[in-house]
């Protein structure tokens, strides 16, 4: 997946919802744009108001510099083995998105334990980003699905598979219910939560029409040497109890030019995740190429994850 | 500021001092205070698992509480509107002791809210002006403006006119006027920015709509004049306040209008999800009917619609609602019914099903039930507080020249 730099476009929004209505090729020349917003300019914390928590997005370099070391030293102790904390900026020209094959998909939820694992998810009891639904073949209504189906194999007679997980939307209502600025959209389009800001009231979870956000019920717990030690401050860095938490398309990996864990664990190769905004990608293909729709398309929620039938 | 100074302690004397029936009460309700903070304690070492809550059903008993109270509080503008706009003598005689409801109601329900917190530790970082608000675009911001807006504002009046009793004053109705408007306009503020905190939420079709904010109105103008007018029968019976029977009538009559309102659109409500029901249904279907083995709510909101129908038939006799006895089980039932139809049975069917189509019921547990009879017993000890002064300066018995 590489990153171009492309000359602005006005509206990113008009390119998905052309996108998601499978005009493939009308959408190739809306696509060839980029339109990001500026990362937030650092500015200097005022004094007096220190005693209260500078917003993440407000930090200078230094402090945020500082926080992350501060943290490393905190994970390293508690986990008892050295802990990387990043933030990775979102790279120039990049939008990310999934497609999923819903032919492809057979029900193993392997995406779903490799999530557990490289997102450091807490496992008393285990939290889980990606939920893959058991439907009716002929059928995609979400109420009536299985959702802790249990075959000895699968996939099972007369069944089809629907992984859901957060589709990082694009118009995300979650972030707007945020009373606090405590979540929100990356310019790569990748909806995060600052896990030292959340006061835990809940609201974004209830306003996500996907169920895609998790709650940290108590504080959650890695065993020690299971941790995965690269970590993202916007990521799977270890979270305290009581805060809200969610997929972030394994910020910590595909800033970095590396596919999501969900993408490489599936053994079908259901999974395709990319560049948006690139033309040569791959989920840019089946974007244009196969018959794709979204969840709830209907909400206007604008959800960068497109399910697909080849 | 001496006279100030003294209008506090005495004020202070009034409610720390009485009878053994009072130092019972204060016992009894600070004890059930201490059992909800054991109990919140329990919640803060072992974080929000201790609850009945899960990641499909976010919200329980404490936000159900939370909505029911803010209504209560917005139910004082019932008695504030006759009492200063139509310039009523005998609600001027009560006004006080309603706007004493509110702030016990209005502190009740930020206290509702914090309970439910998973970090209340960073209280501060939802503090308007000191940190980073998502103003106006996040529902939940406005209502943090608004509740302790309205707590200030019916903390201050109420203050400033018992004052000038104490001192044998009455303040000027004209100065008093515009802060009297902004006290109306901002209950009613209040209690649709919080119906619109569930009104904005697409993700739920069961509160998305546009019913849900006068429903929110009409159901508080029902239960806040029930409470306070059983409250006022309470106060009749042991305290030197005398309930005349203008304000029993007027109150009873507030209550018996607004029920009625209310169960129209109630019915409005049922009709259109379950004359042809969709998926968009299933969440009332889960609360009046049940979705199969799933239906710990169906007893519940048949129970309130009951006593809501029952409450109204006492309120429209009239000789039924002259008694006492039928009187203030009308209001009782009005309360009760209320407090399970927009409490519970507001806020919990709307999580299930989740948007994905599992169903997992809610019940409190031990600790938030505790936590939640806990809170109940601070906001009527932080009424009896206030309504004692209160009485006593009205009354005569207390001023600066008794």
């Amino acid at each position: 997946m590489s990153a171009r730099r492309e000359p602005p476009c006005p509206s990113r929004r008009v390119a998905l919802k052309v996108l998601g209505a499978g005009a493939a090729t009308a959408a190739g020349s809306l696509l060839a744009g980029r339109s990001l917003a500026e990362p937030a300019e650092p500015t200097e914390s005022a004094g007096f108001w220190s005693f209260f928590r500078t917003h993440y997005k407000e930090m200078t370099r230094g402090e945020v510099d500082a926080m992350l070391a501060r943290l490393e030293r905190k994970y390293s102790r508690r986990h008892k083995q050295p802990v990387k904390v990043v933030n990775t900026p979102a790279p120039d020209g990049v939008l990310f998105g999934f497609a999923l094959s819903l032919e492809r998909c057979k029900g193993y939820r392997d995406c779903v334990h490799a999530c557990v694992k490289e997102n450091n998810l807490g496992r008393n009891p285990e939290m889980q980003y990606i939920r893959v639904l058991e439907i009716d073949r002929g059928e995609v209504k979400l109420a009536g699905a299985v959702h802790e189906y249990d075959h000895p194999t699968v996939p099972a007679e007369g069944k089809a598979y629907l992984p859901v997980q957060c589709f990082q939307c694009d118009d995300p209502p979650c972030v707007d219910a945020c009373p606090i600025d405590a979540t929100w959209m990356e310019p790569d389009g990748i909806v995060v939560v600052d896990y030292d800001h959340c006061i835990g009231c809940r609201y974004c979870m209830t306003a996500c029409p996907y169920w895609a956000r998790r709650f940290n019920w108590t504080t959650p717990s890695v065993p020690v040497g299971e941790l995965n030690p690269d970590t993202h401050y916007l990521g799977n860095r270890p979270r305290p109890g009581g805060v809200v938490e969610k997929c972030s398309y394994c910020i910590q990996r595909t800033r970095q030019g590396r596919q999501p864990a969900c993408q490489e664990a599936c053994p079908t190769g259901a999974r395709v995740f990319g560049n948006l905004l690139d033309p040569d990608s791959e989920i840019r293909y089946v974007l244009e190429h196969k018959t794709v729709f979204r969840l709830k398309e209907e909400l206007s929620t604008e959800p960068k994850f497109w399910y697909f039938t080849d | 500021m001496t006279i100030l100074m003294r209008f506090a302690l005495d004020s202070l004397r009034v409610m720390l001092r009485g009878g053994p029936r009072y130092y019972a009460l204060l016992a009894v309700l600070v004890l059930g205070v201490l059992v909800g903070l054991a109990a919140y304690v329990q919640q803060l070492q072992h974080g929000l698992i201790v609850t009945g809550m899960g990641d499909q059903v976010t919200w329980g008993v404490y936000i159900a509480n939370f909505t029911f109270l803010v209504g209560v509080a917005a139910a004082a503008v019932m008695v504030v509107i006759p009492a200063y706009v139509f310039g009523d003598a005998e609600m001027k005689r009560v006004v006080l002791i309603a706007e004493a409801m509110a702030v016990a109601a209005c502190a009740l329900a930020l206290l509702f809210v914090i309970v439910d917190l998973g970090r209340p530790d960073r209280m501060l970082n939802i503090v308007p002006l000191l940190s980073h608000v998502n103003f106006p675009r996040s529902l939940l911001a406005w209502d943090v403006v608004v509740i302790p807006g309205y707590l200030v504002i019916n903390l201050v009046i109420p203050a400033a006119v018992l004052f000038a009793n104490y001192r044998g004053r009455t303040l000027s109705h004209r100065r008093m006027m515009p802060v009297i408007l902004l006290a109306i306009l901002w209950a009613i503020a209040l209690h649709v920015v919080t119906a619109f905190l569930y009104v904005a939420d697409v993700a739920k079709p069961f509160w998305h709509s546009p019913l849900l904010g006068p429903r929110f109105l009409a159901s508080a103008f029902a239960s806040g004049p029930a409470l306070l007018l059983g409250v006022l029968h309470v106060l009749d019976a042991v305290t030197s306040l005398r309930l005349s029977d203008g304000v029993r009538r007027l109150l009873a009559n507030i209550t018996a209008i607004a029920l009625q309102i209310n169960l129209v659109m109630l019915a409005a409500e049922i009709f259109t999800e379950l004359y042809r029901p969709t998926e968009h249904s299933l969440s009332a279907r889960y609360l009046f009917l049940g979705l199969g083995e799933a239906d710990g709510l169906v007893i519940w909101i048949r129970a309130a619609i009951a006593m809501e129908v029952t409450a109204v038939a006492i309120l429209m006799v009239p000789r039924l609602q002259r008694a006492t006895a039928p009187l203030l089980c009308a209001c009782a039932l009005t309360v009760f019914g209320v407090w399970i139809e927009k409490g519970m049975g507001l806020v919990v069917p709307g999580f299930i099903p989740t948007p994905l189509g599992e169903v997992v019921e809610y019940v409190p547990t031990m600790v938030e039930t505790l936590v939640s009879l806990g809170l109940w017993c601070l906001g009527t000890l932080i009424f009896v507080l206030l309504a004692r002064p209160i009485i006593a300066i009205n009354e005569g018995v207390l001023g600066e020249n008794p």
